[in-house]
């Protein structure tokens, strides 16, 4: 069964980098893009979904009403969200449920960061409760550690390489040449990402992605108020996927010491991974043929072989194969990250999943320029983050 | 005088230099294993039970995955000066079936997937209170 749709009437960004600036301005600014987008003044919105980010103090934990104030208070409703990396599509999915419960008919979601310089560390203080805390303390287990376990296990189950690796950097990176929201617009040759500094063997690092500053936002409305707008044929949210792992989960994941165990209830059928995206197709009644486009969260370039599979454009263990045929390249049979992914943009943690939808919604609309996979008519998103969150957003024209 | 050793998190594993071992804990409903320990309530989802036994984990397992950090993590994690590189290891504990982290003692030499390494403690840093002292894992030879 399909659930129901909402409308994307506008969408805009902040571009990525590091700015420096609080992150408040980045999330005046998208929301401002995603408004003229639309179309609508800031007071027609009703409902204002925040994404949380989690290293900018207070004003960061109420996200929502911290852009509902930079913006003018004008009544609407609010809620803030934060679900790590899924944040976004988490605020999403609220204004989503709101629309089709009737209880507003234009809702705005936005999402902004600033991120410190380097690795993302856990938050301060003698926090030895805190598995995030612990996890640097006791191991040093920094993210691209996971990154690496699971790179590492690709090369060893499925016989993958450095070159394929650096591979999928060098298709983002020409992916992302052209993306006015982009911070690294730069072409890069498979020898140089070879050459890059070890980070996390057998990762380097131009294969993992940088924390960035950025924003992003999504007007929302109902089918219902998209008509009597005359807004013609807009983009349609048909999924909005938050699914949790099923137990036991025995992937090692961020920021865990331990898998769970396995001896007295066995494995699940799927994967979290897997289920993260079966969960979207099942809401909007698709299957992975029905794709023309997805942006995927390549946190390393060896990640993005990884969710090939996992939102089921191969089997597992063909996904080299797949980047090597050039289906997953803008002209090929299923393009990934023509934003040019993670690996142009670095991570904005709670605008990532909403800027993955955007550039959905500009593929869609055929405004993609420099980037636009022809014709698409139907796409995915997919991320993982921590503490058992993952979303995937399906949106369809 | 040699300085105090203390466990740098307290209750994890055992301090038996000869035969160290990770200490989780086991839900006396249903049987599953735990570690960290767990302390709230079992998180099989088909399980109501709360209450569990400690359990010392398999001092040997065979390596999932691994790798070598080549740059210094940010606080709270205590890097020498300078710094060196670090390898971590997940390593698959066959009775228990789960995989469980420790930094690999003696470094990256014959790490590989699929390889035994066995527990061992070592000094994680020191600070006035003495060595903080950790599990590691290390490869079998």
């Amino acid at each position: 069964m399909s659930v129901g749709e909402v409308a994307v009437l506008g969408v805009g960004m902040h571009p990525w980098g590091k700015w420096g600036k609080n992150f408040v301005e980045y999330g005046v600014v998208a929301a401002r893009d995603a408004l003229a987008d639309a179309g609508l003044a800031w007071t027609d919105i009703q409902f204002v979904s925040g994404a949380d980010t989690v290293r900018n103090g207070y004003p960061g934990y109420v996200a929502g009403a911290t852009f509902a104030q930079a913006l003018g208070w004008q009544g609407a409703q609010v809620t803030s969200a934060y679900a790590a990396c899924a944040s976004g599509a988490t605020a999403l999915d609220v204004a989503r449920n709101r629309i089709l419960a009737g209880l507003c008919d234009v809702a705005m979601v936005v999402g902004a960061d600033t991120t410190p310089k380097g690795f993302l560390a856990p938050t301060g203080g003698d926090r030895p409760d805190d598995p995030d805390w612990l996890r640097f303390r006791l191991l040093g287990a920094t993210n691209p550690t996971y990154f690496a376990f699971y790179a590492r296990r690709r090369m060893e189950v499925y016989g993958a390489t450095d070159s394929d690796f650096a591979k999928v950097k060098v298709k983002n990176a020409r992916h992302g040449l052209e993306n006015p929201n982009a911070r690294y617009r730069k072409e890069v040759t498979e020898e140089e990402v070879l050459a890059s500094p070890m980070v996390a063997d057998p990762l380097r690092l131009l294969e993992i992605c940088a924390t960035s500053d950025g924003a992003a936002a999504v007007v929302l409305s109902s089918m219902d108020f998209a008509r009597r707008r005359g807004s013609g044929d807009p983009v349609r949210v048909a999924a909005v996927s938050t699914a949790t792992p099923r137990f036991p989960n025995t992937i090692i994941e961020m920021p865990n010491f331990a898998t769970d165990s396995a001896a007295a209830v066995g494995p699940p059928e799927l994967t979290f991974r897997d289920s993260i995206a079966a969960e979207a197709y099942e809401q909007a009644a698709i299957a992975p043929d029905d794709l023309d486009v997805a942006e995927v969260y390549d946190l390393s370039s060896a990640l993005e072989l990884d969710w090939y599979e996992n939102i089921g454009l191969c089997k597992p263990g063909e996904a080299e194969k797949l980047l090597h045929d050039g289906d997953t390249t803008i002209g090929g049979r299923i393009p990934v990250n023509p934003s040019g992914g993670l690996a142009c943009f670095g991570e904005a943690v709670p605008a990532q999943a909403l800027a993955q939808v955007c550039e959905l919604v500009w593929q869609l609309r055929g405004q993609a320029d420099g980037r636009q996979v022809e014709g698409a008519r139907v796409g995915l998103t997919a991320n993982q983050g921590l503490f058992g969150h993952g979303s995937s957003v399906i949106v369809k024209k | 005088m040699s300085a105090a050793r203390v466990p740098a998190v307290e209750g994890w594993f055992t301090m038996d230099e000869a035969d160290p071992r990770l200490v989780g804990n086991k839900c006396t409903s249903c049987g599953t294993v735990f570690f960290p320990k767990a302390s709230i309530a079992c998180r099989n989802p088909s399980c109501d039970g709360t209450a569990f036994d400690d359990v010392p984990l398999s001092n040997r397992g065979r390596v999932w995955s691994y790798t070598t950090n080549h740059y210094a993590p940010p606080a709270p994690y205590v890097s020498p000066d300078p710094f060196e590189p670090y390898s971590v290891a997940a390593v698959e504990l066959a009775d228990e079936k789960l995989v469980v982290l420790g930094q690999v003692e003696g470094g990256a030499e014959g790490l590989r997937v699929g390889a035994e390494v066995e527990l061992v403690l070592s000094t994680l840093f020191a600070d006035d209170e003495g060595e903080r002292v950790v599990w590691k894992w290390k490869v079998v030879s």
